[in-house]
């Protein structure tokens, strides 16, 4: 018999492994993020588009380029700059400038990501890391809102096309010249908070609404949500924890005075709340590994999130709350380690 | 009383568990159906004197001397050790060292078999049972040779004496076989019965235990069935139907799902008032003690996909693989490794000439095809903490943190902080790990570290 010859592989068990990958999971997200891109490129046309396009692009082009700059392979196979980049152009307003959006799109994986070590090191959201520096860098870029005009699909919004370190034209002459009656140019949610105007909560369901390019409809967030929990990539402690902590804040707030705060309705479907709760809170790297540890890690974004919008100085808190959460989420992580099997309660385990 | 109906009603729509734990293919269909046979005897066996854990037999015969099937060869080493018998009629070869699957090679005898000889078992003497006491039952289980055939090869009869200041009410029986592959448990129970209650009776008496659980899963439902109905009437065992789950099988979860009682970090199950043994122990254990004869043979699962005629083979001690790997149609060209046990506990033989010892439940042949699949996917990315590991692990560690900790090397941290010592490598965690780490691995090289250092420490 020949089987001397047969080569034995040594290796150390489990000899199975799940079918789970990083690229999988984070191809998942892609696919779910997908009908928003989509969804944003229907209601703010070429300009929506083409934001979207330049940050992915420039994202992936900037892990590339890192990785090599550093002598480590590539990282772009595992979509993990994909989702930044998508991430990241759907949390700006549609008519953000190109030039602005590549910038960010830069500080994103470069401070946020690979400055930490790349994937899986990061401490803060790369996306939301990027869209602080922009929302620091461009104030008023980032505040410019634009409605969905019928002539989208075959013109830009001219800030859009702002030349490189150049101030943006403003939008308003453009809009007016559009004929969108009756556009103030602000978002539902700083409409609230300076007008007390509340925009009807099935609007903002539906998202016909002003807002940043993927923000706006909130039953397409929750179906794409839907997805990635059943795909098992989204933790559903996250959005569920996150929501319901926004929706009984803003709820004592509105039992208080109903007057001067928005229906807790308002709030959860409102801004970028939805999608911060299924895209950004998630975002595994930089949440806790614990069950208890992710609800009080969501429950605390949630707070902030209405605390920042209800008493701070900007109209959305969305992005703060969870740069704020991811960077407590380590201390959080630490004190909730689970209780090991067959521990008495109570006692502390010997060392 | 209210609450008792509900979670009756509980029960009913959910068959018990432990929490955690995960569902790897099962694997079983193959050789499930297929009833035990017997494999051939090798010309040459070759018997360790250390398979079980504990202190290692002593060899009572000596180089050249003709031993008849079922004649005690080694004697036990101490009170945690068992004697070996020999497993064919033959003469002894040499007693020198022999490869095992922990690489380190240790103390065999090789026993040349007669192809002449009838190998009928000569030794041992029909005896009554029921008349003897505790401490005689434990000397006679000593006697057998008889230790965990589940995989663990720990001395049944230790497990029969309990410890001061403790007592045993349930003996647990374990009929989970989780391990996605193996299906002898499932066969020793649809085939022998009477030979396992008869085992759980002698166990039973001997602890003093007020009753008996058998768990099956569920999957296995025929074997539920077949044991039901050998159940003499009036005694209080009693067949229990699981959830399909990984890693039930462990002692430490099944205790759990059957009893819902912890068993605290590095105790044993007396500590919660039971003791666990595996179904083809107990078989063992039923069929031996009553003739006074020796474990000379074992059923081991032989399958995996480079394997011809994967089946359930009731093989002497002792068989080499290669010679058990040829008998059932072994394709050298296509398998890549040979696994003892189940894919997920199991460990990888770096040669054939290992042979078959108690604690074997399987051998496992894995292809070339199955290897490459997994290389597509082997590329090992950072911890990227999805916590999907933490959500898995049985008892419930934090293997993410673990993990972490091994890279950094700060395996004291691991052991004082983080209970890396409570993991018994069951594998959920690697299993699930969507970055590919090796994280099982990695707590066995900080657990052995950790020992060494304080070995170290000690001196």
């Amino acid at each position: 018999m020949s089987v001397e010859s047969s080569p034995i592989e040594l290796r150390s068990s489990p000899h199975f492994r799940g079918v789970a990958t990083v690229d999988r999971i984070m191809l998942d997200v892609v696919y779910a993020l997908c009908p928003i891109a989509l969804f944003a490129a229907f209601q703010f046309g070429l300009s929506a588009v083409c934001l979207i396009a330049t940050c992915t692009a420039v994202c992936v082009l900037t892990e590339h380029v890192i990785c090599r700059a550093s002598g480590r392979p590539t990282s772009v196979g595992d979509y993990s700059a994909v989702i930044t980049g998508m991430l990241l152009a759907l949390t700006l307003p549609p008519g953000f400038p190109l030039w602005m959006a590549a910038v960010g799109s830069v500080v994103c994986i470069a401070l946020g990501k690979a400055l930490f070590g790349g994937i899986g090191f990061n401490v803060f959201n790369p996306a939301l890391v990027g869209r602080a520096f922009v929302q620091a860098a461009f104030p008023v870029a980032i505040t410019t809102w634009t409605p969905a005009v019928t002539e989208r699909f075959t013109q830009f919004i001219p800030s859009s096309l702002a030349l490189p370190f150049m101030t943006p034209a403003p939008v308003a002459d453009w809009v007016a010249r559009m004929s969108v009656d009756g556009f103030t140019g602000a978002t539902p949610l700083a409409l609230q908070k300076f007008d007390h105007i509340t925009t009807d909560v099935t609007t903002l369901f539906m998202g016909m609404t002003s807002g940043s390019a993927g923000e706006t409809s909130a039953i397409l967030i929750l179906a794409c949500g839907v997805y990635l929990v059943f795909r098992n990539v989204v933790n559903w402690r996250i959005p569920a924890s996150m929501l319901l902590s926004a929706f009984i804040t803003s709820g004592l707030f509105y039992l208080a005075d109903s007057e001067v705060y928005p229906n807790p309705f308002f709030t959860l479907f409102a801004g970028g709340l939805m999608l911060g709760a299924v895209f950004m809170a998630t975002d595994m790297v930089a949440s806790p590994v614990t069950a208890l540890g992710i609800w009080i890690y969501a429950g605390l974004m949630g707070f902030l999130t209405v605390i920042i919008r209800l008493k701070g100085g900007l109209p959305e808190g969305v992005m703060y709350a969870i740069l704020l959460g991811n960077a407590v989420s380590p201390i959080i992580d630490n004190l909730t380690q689970p209780r090991i099997f067959g521990a008495r309660k109570r006692k502390q385990p010997k060392s | 009383m209210a609450r008792e109906m509900f979670s009756d009603l509980l029960q009913l729509s959910k068959r018990k568990s432990f929490s955690r734990g995960i569902h790897p293919p099962e694997c079983k269909d193959h050789t499930s159906g297929k009833s035990i046979r017997r494999l051939p005897f090798a010309p040459k066996l070759v018997i360790p004197l250390s398979q079980h854990t504990g202190a290692p037999a002593v060899p009572v015969v000596r180089e050249g001397q003709e031993v008849v099937r079922g004649e005690p060869i080694a004697e036990a080493g101490g009170f945690v050790s068992v004697p070996m018998h020999a497993p064919v009629t033959g003469i002894v070869d040499r007693i020198a060292l022999a490869p095992t699957l922990e690489g380190e090679p240790s103390p065999a005898i090789f026993i040349k078999s007669y192809p002449a000889a009838d190998q009928r078992i000569l030794y041992g003497a029909p005896r009554d049972i029921e008349s003897m006491s505790p401490e005689e039952l434990v000397q006679a289980v000593q006697d057998t040779g008889v230790v965990g055939l589940g995989g663990a090869a720990f001395p049944t009869h230790v497990k029969l004496i309990v410890p001061e200041g403790k007592s045993v009410d349930t003996v647990v029986v374990n009929g989970c076989e989780c391990e996605p592959y193996l299906t002898t448990d499932h066969r020793v129970m649809l085939e022998r019965p009477d030979d396992i209650i008869a085992g759980i009776r002698v166990v039973a008496r001997s602890l003093g235990a007020k009753r008996v659980l058998v768990g099956i899963e569920e999957n296995k439902m025929d074997a539920a069935e077949v044991l039901r109905k050998a159940l003499p009437e009036g005694l209080p065992i009693k067949v229990e139907v699981l959830r399909v789950k990984y890693p039930q099988g462990a002692e430490k979860m099944l205790v759990k799902a059957l009893l819902r009682r912890e068993i605290p970090p590095g105790g044993l199950p007396a500590d919660v008032g039971a003791a666990v043994f595996n179904v083809a122990t107990l078989a063992q254990i039923g069929d031996l003690l009553p003739r006074q004869q020796g474990l000379i043979e074992r059923v081991v699962t032989i399958t995996g996909p480079g394997v011809e005629r994967p089946g359930n083979y009731l093989m002497a001690l002792g068989t080499p693989l290669r010679f058990a790997l040829e008998q059932v149609g072994f394709s050298n060209r296509r398998s890549k490794q040979v696994v003892l046990g189940g894919p997920m506990m199991g460990a990888t033989v770096s040669s054939l000439d290992i042979p078959v010892t108690k604690g074997v439940t399987g051998i496992l042949v894995m292809t070339h095809k199955q290897t490459r699949v997994e290389l597509r996917h082997n590329r090992i990315y950072p911890c990227i903490k999805c916590g999907e590991c933490v959500e898995v692990c049985p008892l419930y560690l934090n293997p993410s943190r673990l993990g972490l900790l091994a890279r950094k090397q700060q395996y004291e941290t691991m052991e004082e902080q983080f209970h890396l010592n409570a993991c018994f490598e069951c594998g959920c965690c690697s299993y699930v790990c969507p970055s590919n780490i090796p994280l099982v691995q990695y707590f066995r090289i900080a657990k052995a570290l950790n020992r060494e250092r304080k070995a170290r420490a000690c001196l």
